[in-house]
């Protein structure tokens, strides 16, 4: 097929997904406007029935809790192929891979940095049934404390911190928690993952009963789960450069 | 929508097309972590600050970075193996 004939294939069907688009797009609801009742709905039974104020939170581990359920498990699948994949290939230990930042300001200031990130990471967890946040959101941000250490300290401290062997058990212990939680419900004769403690009073921290629970569970499963694959990564980078 | 709406969904449509139209690996990578800051504003300004929040991390950190260092480790491979 020559050039030519090529850009008139395209150009007529360009042409036609284009139109279709427009077509489409001529038939959308206006901007902000929202048929759906279920939104409405949770946003004003979450804080009576569960008190807890951010329904987000409320749906995907209360009502929803099952669902977020298995994307713990898509995460914990992908990490682990993630991990399985590059060791197999990764032909040398990079522990002992000195990789310092030659500044000891950036050195000082990169630490600091890394507990402020771990702080913020800990306060969206903890505060994900009040404010925007939770164990997801919460656990990238944990994650991602150690990735400040790796940028602005050292490999070394990195992978001393958060080592293959000390990040790997982290994914599963939440992830294990998550399901045991869901499994005590069930075994007080309550649905799966229902919560099984008082809910409290409504816009205090410890409101919201197990779905708290749930949510830190589901911050630990995340943070571990995002470590094991900055780990692999860097790891991998490490190996590469040193050529070791 | 409100001037800061507009600001970002006209940001994160830009950014989409550089993204796409960037030919060398890593300044794609890069390109695509500053996209990935736009969206996290597009999300805040639309209210949804629970997606901003790991927006913020997962497409303005972690791909980005699991991209580089996916790039970095093929670019050793070839040049041990002598070329692509």
């Amino acid at each position: 097929m020559n050039r030519r004939t090529r850009i008139a294939l395209f150009a007529l069907s360009a042409a036609g997904v284009g139109a279709l688009l427009l077509w489409g797009l001529a038939g959308l609801p206006s901007f902000g406007d929202y048929a759906g009742p279920y939104g409405d709905l949770i946003a004003n039974l979450a804080p009576p029935q569960r008190h807890i104020a951010n329904a987000v939170t409320a749906v995907v581990f209360d009502y929803r809790g099952f669902d977020t359920m298995g994307e713990e498990l898509i995460l914990f699948g992908a990490a682990s192929a993630v991990a399985m994949l590059l060791r197999e290939t990764r032909e040398h230990d990079v522990a002992d891979i000195v990789d310092r930042v030659r500044s000891d300001a950036t050195n000082a200031i990169s630490l600091l940095a890394a507990l402020a990130v771990l702080t913020v990471g800990l306060d969206v967890v903890a505060h994900g049934l009040l404010t925007p946040g939770g164990g997801f959101q919460g656990g990238v941000v944990l994650a991602a404390a150690f990735l400040v250490l790796f940028l602005g300290v050292e490999f070394h401290v990195y992978n001393q911190v958060a080592a293959p062997t000390r990040g790997e058990p982290v994914e599963p212990f939440g992830a294990g928690g998550y399901i045991g939680l869901g499994l005590v419900s069930l075994g007080l004769g309550l649905s799966f993952l229902q919560n099984f403690m008082g809910i409290g009073t409504f816009g205090r921290l410890t409101s919201g009963g197990s779905v708290l629970l749930v949510s830190f569970s589901s911050g630990i499963a995340v943070a571990g789960g995002f470590m094991v694959i900055f780990n692999e990564f860097l790891q991998e980078n490490m190996a590469a450069r040193y050529g070791r | 929508m409100i001037p800061l709406q507009i600001a970002a969904v006209a940001f994160v449509a830009c950014g989409a097309f550089v993204v796409v139209v960037a030919r060398d690996l890593v300044r794609q990578a890069t390109l695509l972590s500053i996209y990935g800051y736009g969206l996290v504003v597009l999300f805040l300004v639309f209210q949804a600050p629970d997606v901003a929040l790991s927006a913020l991390v997962v497409s303005a950190i972690a791909y980005p970075l699991v991209l580089v260092g996916a790039i970095a480790r093929v670019r050793a491979l070839q040049k041990r193996t002598g070329g692509g």
